[in-house]
């Protein structure tokens, strides 16, 4: 069995989470938005792994695998969002689309 | 043993809160994925002590391998400006590379340190094998599975879809 209590996993899965959400709201910087959510997905999969080698079960790195499938479908979609966004206006402030036309 | 992994989990647990918030801060984003790829690798050696090595090995390779480099081509083809090369000279100026080695370097020295003193049965009696992940996966988790690889499939389509859109649209322009 595993010696690493699972409460400490948690804890770290909860600081990287809220650090990735610190991020997320503090920063400007669409590239650096898309770095806070995959800091914040990856707290998720440490929950999700410290809780699943609590019981021995396999199921916790199961769904870390789901979260990565997830991760990789979002940053895909989004870095694409990302270059066409960048090519239409120069700039990678979220602060400048702040007016929305139909 | 126990107080092994649990020291080496909270070592690499420590790097990677630290790498995480050096990531955030950071005013260059060539700078900020430094420090995420060696937050990447701390929380993958965190997996390793919890007894995931699988996941850890997925974590350095489709995390730290594959979407950082995602990121890293977009920084790229951002900065094709005329101040390249004076803008890549300052980033690879020395300074910035202290930080992300420092921390790495700790997490070496905790890898070398845990391959060499844990005994061998502290990986192979993990909790869960490869073996075990892959039933699941392709058991109970099947349709999981199924939806995920839709799920990409999607990405797959969308990326191409605005990747396309954006080349015409730049043509349009000019």
């Amino acid at each position: 069995m595993t010696s690493i209590p699972m409460a400490d996993g948690l804890i770290l899965g909860g600081i990287l989470f809220a650090l990735g959400l610190a991020g997320l709201l503090l920063r400007r910087n669409l590239l650096l938005i898309l770095v806070s959510i995959e800091i914040m997905l990856n707290g998720a999969g440490v929950a999700f792994v410290a809780a699943g080698s609590r019981w021995g079960q396999a199921d916790g790195q199961v769904m870390f695998l789901f979260i990565l499938a997830a991760a990789a479908a979002e940053v895909s979609v989004g870095l694409a969002l990302l270059l066409t966004y960048y090519h239409r206006r120069q700039t990678l402030d979220a602060d400048s689309v702040n007016e929305m036309r139909g | 043993m126990t107080n092994l992994m649990e020291i080496a989990f909270f070592a690499a647990g420590a790097v990677a809160v630290i790498a995480t918030v050096l990531a955030i801060t950071r005013l260059v984003v060539v700078h900020a994925l430094l420090y995420l790829i060696v937050s990447l690798l701390a929380v993958a050696v965190v997996f390793y002590t919890m007894g995931a090595p699988l996941v850890a090995a997925l974590e350095v390779i489709i995390y730290a391998g594959a979407i950082v480099v995602l990121f890293v081509f977009v920084v790229m083809m951002l900065n094709l400006g005329v101040r390249t090369q004076e803008t890549e000279r300052k980033w690879f100026a020395g300074r910035a590379w202290i930080g992300p080695v420092i921390l790495s370097e700790l997490l070496l020295a905790e890898v070398i340190y845990l391959i060499v003193r844990a005994p061998v049965s502290a990986a192979i009696s993990s909790i869960s094998t490869p073996k075990q992940i892959g039933l699941a996966l392709y058991g109970p988790y099947l349709l999981g599975v199924e939806l995920a690889s839709m799920l990409l499939l999607g990405a797959l389509v969308g990326a191409c879809h605005l990747g396309r859109t954006s080349k015409s649209g730049r043509e349009a322009r000019q």
